[in-house]
């Protein structure tokens, strides 16, 4: 019990004094799942428009398997990527392994199912006399998606923030296709769960903090969009 | 050449006719209203119109070009019109933008587009809300926000789906003004839905009568008011008496119609044999608690059977071998004593019997 309170009062000591270490794996984790996110999402909103707004056949099965990826284990894409990333692997000879464009990749693919569901069902939350009222003043099929996509603008939003969540707080990647290589890939997660083995509790305990904190953050936003 | 014409349109949805074998002509400039109860298909017939749905077979004819040639065709031809949906819904934007979006999603030109935008505002009284967010109003200024964006674009042809349906009183007699004063201001052909008669005669030029999916009778108001086709257009347009008979005999139009319980005369170029119903309007008929000498052609003596009164006005249900509804004023009702088995006389003269052959049919 000692330690877990040295530990803390060490945790908190290292956030207030902006300790160098703990600043730079903070700031690199934010970097790397924001970008994944972003992408993520570049890819995901059209997609889910396009989705959304046409019928063909096997749509619903489709819906239904993007949402049963939302529980894809992160170690299951982390192989996935490693696979395709390592040496001998299709993609190896671009030499991504370990670095953290390796890391967003994994991400990407990790919170694509989210992305895609969750602004699916955003899509689908849009009154749907709303579309017959932009069609009968006029809007074109191009129209008609961009109203419905700012309509749903908040629910879209909270899409996002979910995915970044996910990206963040996910360690299977980070540690399989990033290695937690010490100023490089070492992220918040992958720090946690390495060097909390090694005996650096304080460090640990300061980065899971951070996380926390961070989780608040995305949840006091995901509250307000989904409030609007 | 009319505005808009269809021919022999009809809808199926579900093995089941929504609408069947729709002939309509409306002109430019014309206000046309479509009345007709609850599920009778007008939204369904006002969406075909606004090309938002293709018929299951039938054309529409807009300005005399066939909608149903292509799709980029129909975007076109729609965005030469406007349609009002029964239930408006905003966009969760500005009222200003509410009202703009039509004109930008025609890509006119911005300085246009807020002139346009504002003058239309100040037409419906929405002036000082115009930055407020759309989703704030009230449920009658959010259907004037649907009328201004619907006619912001200055369509050719303004479809109105049930337009007062949903307000209070006070905002359902605004939005009629309002929308008079629209016809009036920018001569827009107009066709409305309206479940209620009265809103037919206050606004429009002509109306249909669409019962179940068909049109049953076109005309001027005061002509389908008067003479209604058949009996279902009858009973829809306030007729409460229709009594079945048969025509016995008849000399110069006036016919003695037997009911089976009495002989009613009326005014009818049908012949001696004709089956036929005698429509009376409960406000045509007097009654009185003595045998009076009157120049109505028609008297029985009845009992009453029920007398129920709202507001200023008595229905009397009089029982003279066929039921009759009278509606009297709620005094003379209070002074004649008109009571539940009260004897009475119930008149009512030849000219106010409109008689209609009993299959349909003319």
């Amino acid at each position: 019990m000692e330690e877990i309170w040295q530990g803390l009062i060490k945790a908190v000591e290292l956030i207030i004094t902006l300790d160098p270490e703990v600043v730079q794996i903070a700031g690199r984790s934010l970097r790397i799942s924001a970008t994944s996110a972003v992408l993520a999402s570049v890819i995901c909103i059209p997609l889910a428009s396009v989705i959304h707004f046409n019928n063909f056949r096997g749509k619903r099965v489709l819906v239904n398997l993007i949402q049963t990826l939302y529980f894809i284990p992160t170690v299951a894409v982390g192989l996935l990527v490693l696979v395709f990333l390592s040496r001998a692997g299709p993609l190896g000879e671009l030499g991504l392994l370990f670095s953290p464009t390796a890391i967003i990749i994994g991400q990407m693919i990790l919170i694509t199912p989210i992305l895609l569901g969750l602004t699916i069902s955003a899509l689908s939350g849009v009154d749907k006399t709303l579309i017959d009222t932009a069609r009968s003043l006029g809007a074109s099929g191009l129209q008609i998606m961009f109203l419905i996509l700012k309509e749903a603008r908040f629910a879209v939003m909270a899409a996002f923030i979910m995915g970044f969540g996910r990206a963040i707080s996910e360690v299977g990647i980070s540690l399989m296709v990033g290695g937690n290589i010490r100023d490089f890939t070492r992220v918040i997660t992958t720090a946690i769960s390495l060097e909390s083995s090694k005996g650096d509790i304080e460090l640990s305990f300061a980065l899971a903090i951070i996380l926390i904190f961070l989780a608040l953050i995305a949840n006091i936003l995901l509250n307000r969009f989904q409030q609007r | 050449m009319s505005l808009i014409e269809t021919v022999n349109l009809c809808q199926r949805f579900n093995e089941r006719d929504i609408l069947s074998n729709i002939n309509l002509k409306v002109d430019k400039r014309e206000v046309f209203a479509l009345i007709g109860p609850t599920g009778a298909g007008k939204t369904t017939l006002l969406r075909l119109l606004n090309m938002l749905d293709l018929p299951s077979s039938g054309k529409i004819y807009f300005d005399g070009i066939d909608t149903a040639e292509s799709a980029s065709n129909r975007l076109d031809l729609r965005r030469r019109m406007a349609f009002v949906l029964q239930k408006p819904v905003v966009f969760n934007m500005s009222v200003f933008d509410n009202v703009a979006i039509g004109l930008k999603w025609r890509h006119i030109e911005k300085s246009a587009v807020k002139e346009k935008t504002n003058a239309i505002l100040d037409i419906v009284g929405l002036s000082s809300y115009k930055n407020r967010n759309a989703r704030t109003l009230s449920g009658g200024e959010v259907q004037r926000v649907a009328i201004a964006r619907a006619v912001v674009s200055e369509p050719e042809v303004l479809l109105l789906d049930e337009p007062s349906a949903n307000l209070d009183p006070v905002s359902a007699a605004r939005t009629e003004e309002l929308l008079k004063d629209i016809f009036h201001r920018f001569n827009i052909t107009t066709i409305m839905a309206t479940h209620d008669m009265s809103q037919g005669q206050r606004m429009a030029d002509r109306v249909a009568v669409l019962l179940n999916g068909e049109i049953l009778q076109t005309g001027e108001w005061p002509d389908v008011f008067s003479s209604p086709r058949n009996k279902e257009v009858a009973s829809f347009v306030g007729v409460e008496n229709i009594i079945d008979g048969e025509i016995v005999s008849g000399q110069d139009s006036l016919v003695a119609i037997d009911t089976g319980s009495g002989i009613i005369e009326a005014i009818s170029d049908f012949p001696p044999g004709e089956k036929v119903c005698a429509c009376i309007r409960p406000e045509d008929i007097t009654i009185a608690t003595s045998k009076i000498s009157t120049s109505a052609r028609n008297s029985f003596a009845g009992k009453i059977r029920s007398s129920v009164t709202f507001g200023a006005l008595t229905r009397v249900n009089v029982d003279c071998g066929f039921p009759l509804v009278v509606l009297v004023t709620k005094r003379s009702a209070g002074e004649l004593g008109l009571e539940k088995g009260r004897q009475v006389y119930a008149s009512f003269k030849a000219t106010g019997v409109h008689v209609i052959k009993r299959d349909g049919g003319i």
